[in-house]
């Protein structure tokens, strides 16, 4: 059998990087950082601890970027964003936070991104492929009436799943109180930290953004609580899938539209034709005219009907024998908490309704799956 | 019995002139958790090199290629059930196929027990 060859790079690491080497994580390069990518209990069992109990994620890879106006205005702000944007920025209340993506002038993603509201400026959270070419694209744009600073000095650590909030109100009983996407500065542990009640697996839970030199202190007194974990990115990836949400770079990218993408949900009446501030973002001519027509094609959930994961890259077709493909899977594997494969890809919308039939080619043979709802798993956000 | 190692971490019991084959302790340590394997059909004629069955880990899919030449006598039906059996008796209970060899001479390039640790160490 053929093992993967590990390649040896000059890689960044995180700030928790020795803490993970010391815990016995599986170290693979991502997104040019050298990454758990599993400790010892291996993704299987990651996955279902953070299901049940809590996970400790590290994704300071990502870029932490602050974005204040030069008027001193958090508004002035979030309309300078709102043009690189669809989502309604300025109707983000003081401590709370929303999903976005910038766009290009075809209405594809160039990224996905959280922006939240500090009161005085607007703190957001990219991608960590993405984060140069965003910081470089905010810049191009919003410089003259904002002031663009990336934050390398902070760690990012996600603390996930229905024992997170316990575990971290021992350390700051006010976060309790936090309800999903509720974000702003909070002392924990005596560290200055931003935290927001969301993250990327499904689960209730934290992301808690952190100086770097406290770090490793911080992420070590979540560890000593019996009920959290290490997890690498591996059980990341098949939590985020199950939870039917969206890695940037397989799922969407610069080919798809929001739309397309199945994230009407966070495009705000506001943008939309009609609206107070309809338009005004790269491909919004596109975008919007899709929003009210829909798209040729979606991202929809797959189930596999048996056991083999289908994944990424595999073509789909309408029928067993047809030699014309239809789509293709963008993110595939096996969902420990289903106990079963689950995928996700595009269809044609005549295609994309659930229950549809249709399959995968994979090692030659037609494999059958059904368009599903997502998420696979239900969420438990404290909403 | 003589127990024999490739290069591509899988192990052949040879007993008579027929081979039973897997993959060692070592590539299953190195897969992770096993979620799904692919047998090939019994009658099957394999060449040696060639991809014969396939193990899915929660991280990815891997070839089990035939060590040797020969025919496929019988599969194991249980890692079908019960595709962890790969994690937790790599060496014994997770045997994925049986072949009768077809060209002895073919086992002579094939590592024994101390020279594949040596080829993991």
């Amino acid at each position: 059998m053929m093992l993967a060859r590990e390649t040896e790079t000059a890689l960044k690491t995180t700030p928790l990087h020795a803490l993970h080497a010391a815990s016995g994580g599986k170290m693979v390069p991502f997104a040019g950082y050298d990454m758990p990518v599993q400790f010892a209990p291996g993704v299987l069992r990651e996955h279902l601890h953070t299901r049940n109990s809590a996970g400790l994620f590290d994704v300071s890879h990502m870029g932490q970027l602050e974005l204040r106006a030069k008027s001193g205005k958090v508004e002035d702000a979030a309309l300078a964003l709102e043009r690189l944007v669809p989502q309604d920025i300025l109707s983000v209340a003081p401590g709370r936070q929303r999903y976005a993506q910038f766009t290009n002038e075809a209405g594809g993603i160039l990224d996905d991104l959280m922006v939240a509201n500090f009161g005085s400026h607007l703190f957001l959270v990219v991608n960590a492929a993405c984060k140069a070419e965003d910081e470089a694209h905010l810049r191009a744009h919003l410089q003259d009436s904002c002031v663009i600073e990336p934050l390398p000095d902070r760690a990012l650590i996600a603390l996930q799943g229905p024992k997170a909030c316990s575990v971290l109100a021992r350390l700051c009983p006010e976060i309790s109180a936090m309800r999903f996407m509720d974000t702003g500065p909070r002392r924990i542990d005596g560290i200055d930290c931003f935290v927001s009640r969301s993250g990327y697996t499904g689960e209730d839970g934290f992301e808690i953004s952190v100086p770097a030199e406290q770090a490793e202190a911080f992420a070590k007194t979540l560890l000593a609580n019996g009920d959290v974990m290490p997890i690498g990115l591996g059980a990341r990836d098949s939590l985020r899938l199950e939870a039917g949400l969206c890695l940037y770079g397989h799922d969407i990218d610069t080919s798809t539209t929001p739309v397309e993408g199945a994230l009407e949900w966070s495009i705000q009446k506001s943008r939309r034709h009609g609206g107070a501030r309809a338009g005004g973002f790269p491909g919004a001519d596109t975008i919007l005219a899709q929003l009210e027509k829909g798209a040729p094609r979606r991202r929809v959930g797959l189930r596999p009907e048996g056991r083999a994961p289908v994944r990424e890259g595999a073509p789909l077709f309408a029928n067993e024998t047809s030699s014309e493909q239809i789509g293709k899977v963008t993110s595939g594997g096996f969902g420990p908490s289903l106990n079963a494969p689950v995928a996700m890809g595009y269809l044609p919308v005549s295609l994309a309704a659930a229950d549809t039939l249709v399959f995968a080619e994979l090692r030659g043979a037609r494999l059958p799956l059904r368009v599903a709802a997502m998420p696979f798993v239900p969420n438990t956000y404290k909403r | 019995m003589t127990t024999l190692y490739t290069t591509d971490h899988e192990w052949l019991r040879i007993e008579g002139d027929v081979a039973t084959i897997g993959v060692t302790d070592y590539a299953q340590s190195q897969l992770g958790d096993v979620v799904f394997v692919e047998l090939p059909k019994i009658g099957r004629s394999l060449k040696k090199a060639e991809a014969a069955a396939v193990v899915e880990s929660v991280k990815a899919a891997s070839d089990v290629y035939a060590p040797i030449s020969g025919e496929v006598l019988e599969v194991n039906d249980a890692l079908a059930a019960e595709p962890a059996l790969v994690n937790s008796d790599a060496a014994g209970k997770a045997w994925f196929f049986k072949l009768k060899i077809s060209d002895k001479s073919e086992l002579d390039g094939l590592m024994d027990e101390a020279a594949y640790a040596k080829h993991t160490a």
